[in-house]
């Protein structure tokens, strides 16, 4: 896959990929991202589970503002939702391969990418995403 | 410490008003704040303001009076008009001026927020992808309420229909006529489960609120109307906030408002029970029927049955949103906390009008909530 992710330190470079999570040193709470910088130093990075659940949902119906929004034109409606990963956070995340009413609290999903725009130098983005399980 | 008294209270309507910048709303609402509390610019001993993002509440002082008064700015999101009436509440408490104003404004462009991510310390990714929205927030935060507590959708459109009720009978709201509940329904999706006429927007307004000592406002004359509490917080562990890209397990439970809310009761001395009416944060419908559960009034779930039964109206048990709310009135960020106080303040004095909570209400409680997870509560008492 010739793509690369929207930033670095989210997805780890192994096929398939994890989320990096940030693990509190001191306390073992689990954060995502992984914070950078100084706030970063009180955390270690750790791959996330790739399965979980849907927390909850919605669809994002209007396109948002841009600047910060960068998706594709001409706008489509996407679903978004939080989903928990047993044990680990609950990550707030695209959700993708769901018809809209077909979104449930509850449901199985697993980690997956999808395409999302072009960078200044031509390579092809994407972005992370829970699908339905395997 | 002791407790100040608001001595006088001053709105410019909220809406859209083309030709006035916020700060010309912030100075015709202290103006008219000053009118109502029967004292002059001149008399007042110092000032606490904000907005959002409409400019700095001191630059007033060119179209007040260069009187040279203390006048310190507030910056503090949707806690701004709180922080400021902390603040000038505290001033008064602490006995160092006895009388003294708080104003919140502000002046929003059309549409949804637009927040950068790094002033909210996220990375660009976040905003770039399109998770950085507050209505889908509170989409989300709603959607598993519904399914956790068995709230139905007509709920959802029955606090709407509510707000635009209510909203018609307030001078100072901008949605003014009243939808009927399928005209909510069916209205357009905007983040599942919240339709069109479910959501607040951003709009324009200002509130001013005039600050006394209670020896000073005995002396004014008039009804005593004591600020009881105010109390602001952030979010605590394990909380489901706005702008969070991820959640502790078991989140949810604990949240900004639940502390505020409590912090708030304890420095009253007074109980949910004891509150006669009620200004709840309604950044959209959803938010107003949790937020009766997170402020104390009812148990998760019971806002089915309060809905329908009408326990929220003006005449019911607890008149929630009596101007309608943030939905009839819109958000403009500095100002809406303040709007809150302002109405509990009218409907103590008896002055509602057509929108007049019967029984002679003594206590006023007011909520705001909003990014990155902080709450202010106040406690008004006559």
């Amino acid at each position: 896959m010739n793509t690369r992710p929207i930033a670095a330190g989210i997805l780890t470079d192994e096929q398939p990929p994890h989320l990096i999570g940030g693990r509190d040193r001191e306390t073992g709470r689990i954060v995502f991202p992984m914070p950078v910088g100084t706030e970063g130093e009180a955390f270690e990075p750790v791959p996330l589970a790739r399965s979980g659940t849907i927390w909850s949902w919605t669809v994002q119906r209007f396109p948002p503002k841009s600047p910060p929004y960068a998706g594709p034109e001409p706008f489509e409606p996407y679903a978004v939702g939080y989903v928990e990963l047993p044990g680990e956070v609950i990550v707030e995340s695209r959700l993708t391969g769901f018809t809209f009413d077909q979104l449930d609290c509850g449901l199985p999903v697993q980690l997956t990418t999808v395409p999302f725009g072009t960078a200044a130098d031509g390579a092809a983005l994407h972005t992370y995403a829970f699908g339905p399980a395997a | 410490m002791s407790k100040a008294c608001i001595v006088g209270i001053g709105i410019h309507p909220f809406g859209r008003t083309d030709g006035m910048t916020g700060l010309d709303m912030g100075a015709a609402a202290v103006r008219s704040a000053l009118a109502d509390a029967g004292v002059r610019w001149g008399d007042v001993q110092f000032a606490y303001g904000g907005s959002d993002s409409a400019g700095n509440a001191d630059t007033m002082v060119s179209r007040l009076g260069l009187t040279g008064v203390q006048f310190i700015n507030v910056k503090n999101g949707c806690a701004t008009g709180g922080s400021a009436l902390f603040g000038a509440a505290s001033m008064i408490g602490a006995g160092e001026y006895d009388l003294g104003i708080a104003v919140g404004f502000d002046k929003h462009p059309r549409g949804a927020f637009d927040p950068k991510p790094a002033e909210w310390g996220l990375p660009d990714w976040y905003g770039e992808t399109g998770l950085m929205l507050t209505t889908q927030f509170f989409a989300m935060k709603i959607q598993r309420y519904m399914r956790q507590f068995g709230i139905s959708p007509e709920t959802l459109g029955r606090v709407a229909e509510k707000s635009f009720r209510n909203g018609a009978r307030a001078d100072h709201a901008w949605r003014r006529t009243p939808v009927d509940l399928e005209t909510i329904m069916h209205s357009q999706m905007v983040s599942d489960p919240l339709t069109k006429y479910m959501f607040c927007s951003p709009a324009e307004g200002a509130v001013a609120l005039v600050l006394a000592s209670e020896k000073r406002a005995t002396a004014m004359g008039g009804p005593i109307i004591r600020l009881e509490a105010a109390a602001m917080r952030t979010r605590p562990p394990a909380s489901f906030e706005v702008f969070a890209p991820s959640v502790d397990i078991g989140g949810g439970t604990a949240t900004a408002t639940r502390l505020a809310s409590a912090a708030a009761f304890e420095a009253a001395g007074i109980d949910p029970g004891d509150v006669d009416v009620a200004q709840l944060q309604d950044t959209e419908a959803g938010a107003e029927i949790m937020h009766m559960a997170e402020n104390g009034f009812c148990a998760d779930g019971e806002q089915e049955q309060w809905l329908a039964e009408g326990r929220t109206e003006l005449n019911g048990a607890l008149p929630v949103n009596t101007d309608g709310g943030c939905i009839a009135c819109g958000e403009p960020i500095g100002a809406s906390g303040l709007r809150q106080v302002y109405e509990n303040v009218v409907q103590l004095r008896g002055a509602g009008g057509a929108r007049q909570v019967p029984g002679d209400p003594k206590v006023g409680y007011t909520h705001v909530y909003g990014a990155p997870g902080i709450s202010a509560v106040t406690i008004l008492s006559r």
